[in-house]
């Protein structure tokens, strides 16, 4: 063996030592570290082979996929009756919504992709005109869903199933950060009206469970109301979600903003900055990005208590699995129902977690440990 | 306190008696061109979405029924699934018109709440199912059995009348929603379970073996599930009690789906046919319709039995016998009044 002599600095990166790589090596470091860890591997292990194959063959070796009735679905399998799900797919993803004029809705979600990516993901080429197209996707969708010059209108008492939780769900997250950020500042600023109005508001909104306030948007409104006037259920509901989640933003991005030392406000001051550009620039920036863990957790639970809405008789894919289920055909399948409606959540739950963590590790500025 | 809620009770009140004031309900309906109808937000046999959302089952029907006799149309209906919690609160901010929604009619339903009760559509009463293998035949047997029962409701009371009335001891397993007395029942947690006699029908056929479960044939309730409207449009209310009694009429009548068309096209030999369908007599007129109405509300989904055969009776997987709800003819107790 030579040992071939280097100019410092030209040296090539060596292999790491054999010991501390491969498979072997990583099963003795994470799972059989230790007798108690080796213990914990086993049983895990123990139950795993217990609950798998059982879990596996119920879900899909046993399954029923064909069928129109429970009865069809039990002489097929013993498994799970997936039939049912793939014949209520339609109700569970457009609710009520027109069969002719479903089109509309999948295109709205095809622009709500687009629309996701351009605000998301930065380095999308000619982000500036998505970005501008991403104002005016509301109105887009709006119009796409409700209908009116040209279209179809569509009540929006027909919404329903995935789509209504979509609705609501991305209605709520994007005028919540907004409204949350206004609610924070207005907190902590030195005009008492603004400060008073703000606490109150952030204060009467966390106090009150989000089905109260359902109820109140459903059944009290139409008494105090103007008699004739018709004030849509949906519209209240959007209103209601998205006020009872921008209190909860508030407090999360309060807590960004205090983590911000004072001095960082001290040296907009010296530079001359005003009000709104100390804001905008410096502190902002800084403080939402803190708060990103927390204010994705409001997302996460804002779109989870979207279900609430059965309360008023508005048909989410939960309430829309339960009245499934009362199908005398198909009676007795809430397993496959439930399963179906977590899958769902899960999905969108998990993606808006790992975006944030996607987004935490893009935004570090910090020298990394 | 006090004051805070007679300022509301107030405000709600002349907000209801101006929403009242304003036009009679069939106007606005008309106006709309849709029956605002409330129904279950899901319910075996009684309200359910099928495949494409379009809602089936026994009360959706009476709702069919009576767009059909205001607007010509069993399809201008729009669904306001409410559940047990604003069902009237719904109706009586005027969200719906009319309330189909298996709903008992009570006391103070009716004079408290300021609903007015349609006739009867379905004679439910608090039922007992048990293992067949069990051998119970009679509720009185089930001295010290447990019991699954759904808490806060009026089966709870009932169920300790019953057992208190004859002197018999019972253990109650407190269960909060169906789904959860199925998993416990099935489990074995409870010997028996009890709910109203249509809901047991429905959670009994969700055994993969339906006949190792028996229900008993006490009925040991009186839940009559009807219609509802607001208080204060008896016009209104008018309309959707005689749709309702035309249903019942046209079965006692042998009027069907099928004939109702032939029998409505030229008086016939039976004036309470003629009457019922108007070629004789201005009945519609009194309610301020027009003299087709009953047939369209026959000609929509069928009279009463073909509806209930259809939805919950031996044509669905429910197979609910008719008992209580055969006509007083074929000793049951649906007895609607004459259209004369």
């Amino acid at each position: 063996m030579s040992n071939k002599l280097y100019v410092p600095g030209t040296h090539p990166d060596l292999p790491p030592p054999s010991n501390t790589v491969g498979v072997i090596n990583w099963l003795k470091t994470n799972l059989f570290s230790s007798p108690t860890n080796t213990f914990v591997t086993l049983v895990c292990l123990l139950f795993l082979t217990q609950l798998l194959p059982p879990m596996f063959n119920w879900l899909f070796i046993d399954a029923a996929y064909g069928g129109n009735s429970r009865q069809e679905c039990v002489a097929q399998g013993s498994g799970a009756c997936w039939a049912f799900i793939s014949e209520r797919l339609n109700l569970f993803v457009y609710g009520f919504y027109p069969i002719e004029e479903r089109w509309r809705i999948n295109l709205a979600f095809c622009l709500l992709l687009v629309t996701l990516a351009a605000v998301l993901w930065d380095r999308i080429p000619a982000r500036k005109y998505f970005l501008a197209y991403a104002c005016i996707f509301p109105f887009i969708a709006t119009w796409l869903l409700i209908g009116g010059l040209g279209l179809t209108e569509v009540p929006t008492s027909d919404f329903g199933g995935l789509m209504l939780t979509l609705v609501i769900g991305v209605t709520g997250i994007s005028f919540s950060l907004p409204l949350g950020v206004l609610l924070a500042l207005g907190r902590q600023s030195e005009l008492p009206i603004i400060r008073v109005f703000c606490i109150s508001f952030i204060e009467f909104m966390r106090g009150v469970p989000l089905i109260t306030l359902l109820f109140v948007a459903s059944n009290m409104l139409s008494y105090f109301l103007p008699p004739g006037t018709n004030f849509d259920l949906l519209l209240r509901v959007l209103i209601m979600v998205t006020l009872f989640a921008s209190a909860y933003m508030a407090e999360v991005i309060r807590g960004g903003l205090q983590a911000i030392p004072k001095g960082q406000i001290e040296a907009a001051d010296s530079l001359g900055l005003k009000y709104w550009s100390t804001m905008r620039l410096i502190i902002l920036p800084q403080a939402l990005k803190i708060s990103i863990p927390g204010i994705v957790n409001t997302f996460i639970g804002l779109y989870k208590d979207t279900t609430l809405v059965i309360i008023i008789g508005l048909m989410d894919p939960l309430g829309i699995g339960r009245a499934s289920l009362a199908d005398p055909a198909w009676l007795g399948l809430s397993i496959e129902v439930y399963i179906f409606v977590a899958i769902f959540f899960f999905l969108c739950c998990f993606s808006m977690s790992r975006y944030s963590l996607y987004l935490e590790d893009k935004l570090v500025t910090e020298h990394k440990h | 306190m006090k004051l805070v809620n007679n300022v509301i009770a107030g405000m709600a009140v002349s907000a209801l008696a101006a929403t009242v004031a304003q036009a009679s309900t069939l106007e606005d309906v008309k106006a709309a061109g849709e029956l605002k109808c409330v129904v279950s937000t899901g319910l075996a046999g009684f309200a359910t979405p099928n495949a494409d959302g379009k809602w089936e089952g026994f009360d959706v029907e009476f709702c069919r029924a009576v767009a059909a006799a205001v607007l010509g149309d069993g399809e201008k209906v729009k669904f306001i699934p409410a559940t047990t919690k604003n069902r009237f609160t719904v109706l009586n901010s005027g969200e719906g018109d009319i309330l189909f929604r298996n709903t008992t009619e009570t006391m103070s339903r009716d004079t408290d709440l300021k609903l007015t009760f349609l006739p009867v559509n379905y004679y439910d009463g608090q039922g007992f199912m048990v293992p067949t293998a069990l051998g119970v035949t009679s509720a009185k047997d089930l001295d010290g059995a447990s019991i699954c029962i759904q808490t806060g409701t009026t089966t709870e009371l009932n169920l300790a009348d019953f057992f208190r009335k004859n002197g018999i001891s019972y253990e109650p397993v407190p269960i909060e929603t169906n789904e959860e007395a199925f998993a416990n029942y099935s489990g074995g947690r409870c010997d028996v379970y009890t709910t109203d006699a249509s809901g047991l029908a429905a959670t009994r056929i969700k055994f993969d073996n339906p006949s190792d479960h028996v229900i008993l044939s006490e009925i040991i309730s009186k839940e009559p599930l009807g219609g509802a409207v607001r208080h204060g449009d008896d016009q209104w209310a008018d309309i959707g009690k005689w749709v309702v009694n035309a249903l019942i009429n046209a079965e006692e009548l042998g009027i069907n789906q099928s004939n109702v068309q032939d029998l409505a096209a030229a008086s016939g030999d039976n004036p309470s046919v003629n009457r019922l369908l108007g070629t004789e007599g201005e009945f519609g007129a009194m309610i301020g319709l027009d003299s087709q109405w009953a047939t369209r509300a026959i000609a929509q989904g069928g009279n009463y039995g073909e509806i209930f055969e259809r939805n919950i009776g031996s044509d669905s997987p429910l197979n609910i016998a008719r008992g209580l709800n055969a006509l007083w003819t074929n000793g049951g107790i649906l007895y609607a009044a004459p259209a004369r």
